[in-house]
C-alpha cells in the first residue's frame, strides 16, 4: 500500500476544551489508485489530508506513506517527502506570488532535483498556459492559478496527489476543465490521487470514495 | 535547494521596490550616521595618541620647573653632568601650530614618537638653517616665515612642527629656557638626586599631567550618544519595512514549507537574505559615513583645538576596524530589525501559517507588554533624575525617557483617538477617527522615529540656545578689559607696566600656575583687586562681601567644575600654597560660573598670589580705558614694544573668537540633528507610501458606499497631518524633558557645570511646521494615487475570481 492510517486520532484545542476532528480513522490506498473524500464541513477531511501529507501530525495511531511512519520523521525528513512523494494542490492555489509561472512551474522540480525543462513545457502546454508564462500570479483567473498548482506538483512526478478542494474556487467550466487535466496527467505518471471533495458530481469520477462523518469514516 | 528558495524570497524585493528601498536606504543611512560618528571619533583618538606620544607624558617621566616658567639650559647642563640621561624639549605655539623644539642627539631611544632620522637628516636637522619636520598641511601654514628647510613626514602627529630647539627659538621668539626635560627610561644606576642638582624642578611620572584624552571623552561621548540615537531612529525605519516584508510573506512561507523545504533551511535562507541586504546597505552606509566624517571633521578639529587645546587632524584615514566596526553595526541594526520577524517563521505552525493577519496590527498582548516596558522605563527615568549619578546614569536616564516615551506614544495616540472617535457627530467623522485608530500600528514605528528626531531636536536645540545666551553673558562679564596685551619676556612685562601707568584706568595682570588640588588638575589666579570683578563677575553663589574678604587675603573663589569635581563648599577651609600650608586659613567665599574651561580655577589676592609664588612674573594683562582710546594705545603698543598683532587683543576680537569657537563646536550636533531629523521624514514618507498600497480593502467598501475617491484623499492627506501633530505635541514634552537632563544631569557630569534652561517658543514652532510640512508632503502622493485610481481598481477588491 502507498498509504496506509490504522486507528488515527487528533484533536485541536479550542476555548472551549478540546475538540475531536478525527476518531480512530483506519484506510489504505494503493499506488496509482484514485480516491473521493467526502464529508460536511468540519467532519475532518482536510485534516485527514494534511495528516497524510504531513503537513500536520496525529495525536495517536499510525500514518504510513511508502513504507515510512510519518510520526518517526522529523521536520526535515518530512519536508523531503513533500519534495519527492507528495503533491499537494490547495483549495487557495499557492502560488508564490513574487515568481511568474514558469519559475512557479519548475519551482518544486528544482526543490526536488528533479528538474525537466522539457517536462515543464509539455505541461504548460497541456495546460493551455503558454501564453501566460511570464505573468505573474495576480494576473491570472483563478482556473488558470489552479491550472499552474497542479502543473507545479505533476512537474515532480509524485508517488501520490493531495488534492483539497481543488475546484472549490472555480466555476462550474473552469472546474470540469481542471479537473480533467488532473485525472489525466495522473493517470499518466501512475500517480495515486486523494482528492477532499463536496461535490458528488466530482467524486463519482474516483475510483473509490469514501464518506467521512464526524471524524470516522462511514 | 537553496538556490530555488533565495530566488523566490528575493522575488518578493523584485515585487516592491519600493520597500527594499526603504530596507536599504534605512539601513545605509543609519550605518552612516554611526560609522560616521566613530570614523570621527577614532580620527580623534588616533591623533591624541601621536600627540601623546611625541615627546609626551603619555608613557615618559618629565622634569618640569615646580612653580611653572621654564627650565634654564644650566639646569639642563647640571643634570647630564649629575648623571641624569634627560633631553631637552622646548615647546610652544606659533600661529596656532604646536612647534617642538628637540635635540635629536639625545632623546630618548625608541623616538618618542618622533620619525626616524638618518645621517642627512641630522645633518640638515642641526646645521643652518635646520630642517622643519612635519605633516605637509602644517608645513604649508609655515613655508615663508622661516629660512629653515622643510621635509614632509605624514606620520607625524597632526598640527605639530618638529626642529631643532634653536630654529624653534627664532621661531617663538624666546631668548633661552626650555619647557621641560625627557627623562629617558635607562638611567644610570648612580646619579646625584634631582634635589640636590635642583630643588625648583620637579619630576612627573609617566601619565601624571593632564590627559587629552581623558579630557575630551565626554565630548566623545556626547557624539558617541548622538551618533547611538541616529541609528536608532534608522532601525526604527528598517525595522517597520522588514517587518511588513514578513508580514507579507508569511503565505509565502507557508506555501515554500508545504512544498518540502525545510523550516531549518527557511530561517537559514532568510538569514542568508538579511546578510546579503545588510552587506549591501552597510558598504553604501560606509561610503556615506566617510563623506560625512570627512565634511564634519574640519569643525570637530576645530572644536577640539578651541575646547581643550587637542590637535586633530583635519583630514580622515580609513582605518579596518572602522570598516569592520561599520559592518557588524549594519548586521546588528539589521538583526536588531528582523530578529522579531525570524523569531516568529521559527515559531509558526505550518499550517497556521495560512491564517494572514493585518500587518503589523497590535494584539492586545503585544499593546500590553508595550505599555509595561513604556511604564518601566519611564519609573527607570524617574528613579535616575532622583538618585542616579555620574555620566553613564545621566545617559540610561536620557535613553529609559527616549525610549519609554517612544513605546508610550501609539498608545497615547490609541487613546485619545478612542476618545475623539465616541464624541463623533457624524458617520464620517466617526469612521475617520476609528480609521485612524486601525492605521496606529502600521504607522506607530515611523512615528516613533520622528518623536524621538523631534524630541532630540528640541533637546540639543535648547540647550545649545541656552548655553549661547548664557555664554554671550559670561563673556561679557568675564571679559570686561577693553585691551589685552602679551609681554614676551618678563623683562618687557616690567617695561609695559611702566609705559601703561597714566595712560590707562587700570592694569589688570593675568598670572597663574598650574597645581594639583585635591587630585584635580587646577589653575590658580592672582587677580588685582579692582571694580572690574566687583561690577562684571557673576556668582552662583558667595558670602554677602565676597569681594572684600578676597581682597584682604582671607577668602578665595572657585570656579564651579572645581566645586562640583572636589565637592567642595562654601565656607569650606581651602590650602592652596606650594606646600599646601600658607593658605590653609582659606575660606571660599565665591563659586563663579566658568563656561567652556575644562579645568578647575582659584582667584585669590595678587598680593598673596606673590607671596606664594614669588617666582611667576605675569605677562599678560588686561586694560581697562576709555573705549575710544582702545586702537590708538593698540597701535602705539604694537609699535614701542615690537608686538605682533596677536600680542594685543581689543575685546571686541577675542569675544569674536570665542563665539566663533562656539559656533563650530555645535557644527557636528546641528549636523546630526539635521540629518537625524531628515531620516525620521524619510521614515514616514516610507510608512505612507507602502500603506498606501496595502489601503485598498479598507478604502473600497467606504468608497462603495458613496465617498468619493477625492474625499477619501482628503482624509488621507488630514490624517498624516493629524497623527504629525500628535507626535510632535508629544515631541515638545519631551524635548524640554531632554533639554532639562542635558543641561542639569550630563552637562554637569560631563563639563562640571549647569547652565540655566530658557526656553524658545519661536525654534519650536518652526520645528513643528516643519514636521507637519513633512507629514503632508509624505501624504500628497499616496493621496494622488487615490484619486486617480480607476473604479476597476476599487471594485476588484470585492472580487476573487476574474
Amino acid at each position: 500500500m502507498l498509504v496506509s492510517l490504522r486507528d488515527v486520532h487528533k484533536s485541536y484545542s479550542e476555548a472551549a476544551g478540546r475538540t475531536a476532528i478525527l476518531c480512530g480513522v483506519d484506510m489504505d490506498l494503493a499506488a496509482g489508485e484514485t480516491l473521493a473524500l467526502t464529508g460536511e464541513s468540519g467532519s475532518g477531511k482536510s485534516t485527514l489530508l494534511h495528516l497524510i501529507g504531513g503537513l500536520d501530525s496525529a495525536d495517536s495511531g499510525q500514518v504510513i506513506l511508502d513504507g515510512q511512519a510519518l510520526s518517526a520523521l522529523d521536520d526535515a525528513a518530512l519536508a523531503g517527502l513533500r519534495r519527492t512523494t507528495v503533491g499537494v494542490v490547495f483549495q487557495q492555489f499557492n502560488l508564490i506570488p513574487s515568481l511568474n509561472v514558469a519559475d512557479n512551474l519548475a519551482f518544486q522540480a528544482r526543490l526536488s532535483g528533479r528538474h525537466d525543462a522539457r517536462r515543464i513545457a509539455d505541461l504548460a502546454q497541456r495546460m493551455g498556459l503558454e501564453p501566460h508564462l511570464r505573468k505573474y500570479p495576480e494576473a491570472l483567473s483563478g482556473g488558470q492559478q489552479q491550472r499552474v498548482a497542479i502543473a507545479r506538483v505533476l512537474a515532480t512526478a509524485p508517488k501520490l496527489v493531495l488534492a483539497d478542494e481543488p475546484t472549490g474556487n472555480l466555476d462550474e467550466a473552469s472546474a470540469a476543465v481542471v479537473l480533467d487535466l488532473l485525472l489525466e496527467l495522473v493517470g499518466e505518471t501512475d500517480a495515486a490521487l486523494l482528492m477532499v471533495t463536496h461535490s458528488a458530481q466530482l467524486a463519482a469520477r474516483m475510483e473509490r470514495r469514501l464518506n467521512l462523518q464526524a471524524g470516522r469514516l462511514a | 535547494m537553496t538556490g530555488p528558495v533565495l530566488w523566490a524570497l528575493m522575488g518578493h524585493w523584485r515585487r516592491n521596490p519600493l520597500q527594499l528601498f526603504t530596507v536599504l536606504a534605512g539601513l545605509a543611512l543609519a550605518t552612516a550616521l554611526w560609522s560616521g560618528v566613530q570614523a570621527i571619533n577614532a580620527e580623534a583618538r588616533a591623533s591624541y595618541r601621536l600627540a601623546a606620544d611625541i615627546l609626551g607624558s603619555a608613557d615618559r617621566a618629565q622634569i618640569t620647573a615646580r612653580v611653572g616658567g621654564s627650565v634654564s639650559v644650566a639646569d639642563y647642563v647640571a643634570l647630564r653632568r649629575g648623571g641624569w640621561r634627560v633631553s631637552p624639549v622646548l615647546e610652544g605655539r606659533y600661529d596656532g601650530i604646536r612647534i617642538l623644539g628637540i635635540d635629536p642627539l639625545t632623546v630618548p631611544r625608541g623616538g618618542g614618537g618622533l620619525p626616524e632620522f638618518n645621517r642627512t637628516d641630522i645633518g640638515a636637522f642641526l646645521t643652518a638653517p635646520g630642517l622643519i619636520l612635519g605633516r605637509a598641511e602644517v608645513l604649508d601654514r609655515l613655508r615663508g616665515r622661516t629660512l629653515a628647510g622643510f621635509e614632509t613626514r605624514p606620520l607625524l602627529a597632526p598640527n605639530t612642527a618638529v626642529m631643532d630647539i634653536a630654529v624653534a627659538q627664532e621661531l617663538l621668539e624666546v631668548d633661552a629656557g626650555l619647557t621641560r626635560l625627557m627623562v629617558d627610561p635607562q638611567q644610570p644606576l648612580v646619579q646625584v638626586s634631582l634635589a640636590q642638582i635642583a630643588p625648583h624642578l620637579q619630576l612627573t611620572p609617566p601619565e601624571a599631567g593632564a590627559d587629552v584624552a581623558r579630557l575630551t571623552g565626554s565630548f566623545h561621548l556626547n557624539l558617541t550618544a548622538f551618533g547611538l540615537l541616529a541609528f536608532a531612529v534608522g532601525i526604527f525605519v528598517v525595522h517597520g519595512a522588514i517587518g511588513l516584508a514578513f508580514e507579507q510573506r508569511r503565505g509565502m512561507i507557508r506555501t515554500l514549507r508545504a512544498l518540502g523545504v525545510p523550516l531549518g533551511q527557511l530561517v537559514v535562507v532568510q538569514t542568508l537574505e538579511l546578510l546579503c541586504l545588510a552587506l549591501i546597505a552597510g558598504a553604501v552606509g560606509m561610503c556615506g559615513g566617510y563623506l560625512m566624517a570627512a565634511a564634519l571633521l574640519p569643525d570637530v578639529a576645530a572644536t577640539l583645538r578651541g575646547l581643550y587645546g587637542a590637535d586633530v587632524s583635519g583630514s580622515l584615514h580609513l582605518r579596518p576596524v572602522w570598516w569592520l566596526s561599520g559592518f557588524a553595526i549594519a548586521l546588528l541594526g539589521t538583526g536588531l530589525a528582523a530578529a522579531a520577524g525570524l523569531w516568529q517563521v521559527l515559531r509558526m505552525p505550518l499550517l497556521a501559517a495560512a491564517r494572514s493577519r493585518a500587518w503589523a496590527l497590535a494584539s492586545r498582548r503585544a499593546a500590553r507588554w508595550q505599555a509595561g516596558a513604556a511604564l518601566a522605563l519611564l519609573a527607570l527615568a524617574a528613579v535616575l533624575t532622583g538618585f542616579g549619578t555620574g555620566l553613564m546614569a545621566g545617559f540610561v536616564l536620557l535613553a529609559a525617557l527616549l525610549v519609554g516615551a517612544a513605546l508610550a506614544l501609539p498608545l497615547a495616540l490609541d487613546q485619545t483617538l478612542a476618545l475623539l472617535a465616541g464624541r463623533a457627530k457624524t458617520a464620517t467623522v466617526a469612521w475617520f477617527w476609528a480609521d485612524t485608530r486601525q492605521q496606529v500600528p502600521g504607522l506607530s514605528l515611523a512615528l516613533m522615529a520622528l518623536l524621538l528626531a523631534m524630541a532630540t531636536n528640541i533637546g540639543v536645540s535648547t540647550m545649545v540656545s541656552s548655553f549661547r545666551q548664557t555664554f554671550v553673558g559670561f563673556l561679557d562679564q568675564r571679559l570686561a578689559a577693553e585691551l589685552y596685551v602679551s609681554a614676551q619676556n618678563a623683562g618687557q612685562a616690567a617695561d609695559l607696566q611702566r609705559f601703561l601707568e597714566g595712560r590707562v584706568d587700570a592694569v589688570l595682570p593675568v598670572q597663574s600656575v598650574s597645581r594639583p588640588l585635591m587630585g584635580v588638575p587646577v589653575a590658580i589666579y592672582g587677580n588685582r583687586p579692582h571694580a572690574t570683578y566687583r561690577d562684571n563677575w557673576q556668582f552662583l553663589q558667595a558670602v554677602p562681601d565676597v569681594w572684600q574678604r578676597v581682597a584682604e587675603g582671607k577668602a578665595l573663589i572657585v570656579n564651579e567644575q572645581l566645586f562640583r569635581r572636589a565637592g567642595l563648599q562654601l565656607g569650606q577651609k581651602l590650602a592652596i600654597g606650594p606646600d599646601q600650608s600658607l593658605g590653609s586659613s582659606l575660606e571660599i567665599a565665591g563659586i563663579y560660573g566658568d563656561y567652556g574651561n575644562p579645568v578647575g580655577q582659584v582667584v585669590i589676592t595678587e598680593d598673596l598670589f606673590k607671596q606664594l609664588y614669588p617666582e611667576v612674573v605675569a605677562q599678560r594683562f588686561g586694560l581697562r580705558l576709555d573705549p575710544s582710546q582702545v586702537s590708538i594705545l593698540r597701535g602705539d603698543l604694537m609699535k614701542r614694544f615690537d608686538l605682533s598683532e596677536s600680542n594685543v587683543i581689543d575685546q571686541a576680537q577675542i569675544k569674536a573668537l570665542s563665539l566663533a569657537v562656539f559656533e563650530r563646536t555645535f557644527t557636528v550636533t546641528a549636523a546630526l540633528n539635521v540629518l537625524t531629523l531628515a531620516l525620521a521624514g524619510f521614515a514616514i514618507l516610507m510608512s505612507l507610501l507602502t500603506l498606501a498600497g496595502l489601503r485598498l480593502p479598507q478604502l473600497a467598501p467606504v468608497w462603495a458606499l458613496g465617498v468619493t475617491r477625492a474625499r477619501l484623499a482628503g482624509f488621507e492627506v488630514l490624517r498624516a497631518v493629524i497623527l504629525a501633530a500628535f507626535t510632535s505635541l508629544m515631541a515638545l514634552g519631551l524635548g524640554l524633558l531632554l533639554a532639562w537632563v542635558l543641561l542639569a544631569v550630563i552637562n554637569v557630569e560631563a563639563f562640571g557645570w549647569r547652565l540655566p534652561m530658557d526656553v524658545f517658543p519661536a525654534q519650536y514652532a518652526r520645528l513643528g511646521a516643519l514636521a507637519l510640512m513633512a507629514a503632508l508632503l509624505a501624504a500628497l502622493w499616496p493621496a494622488w494615487r487615490l484619486v486617480r485610481r480607476s473604479p476597476a481598481d476599487l471594485l476588484q477588491v470585492f472580487s476573487n475570481e476574474r
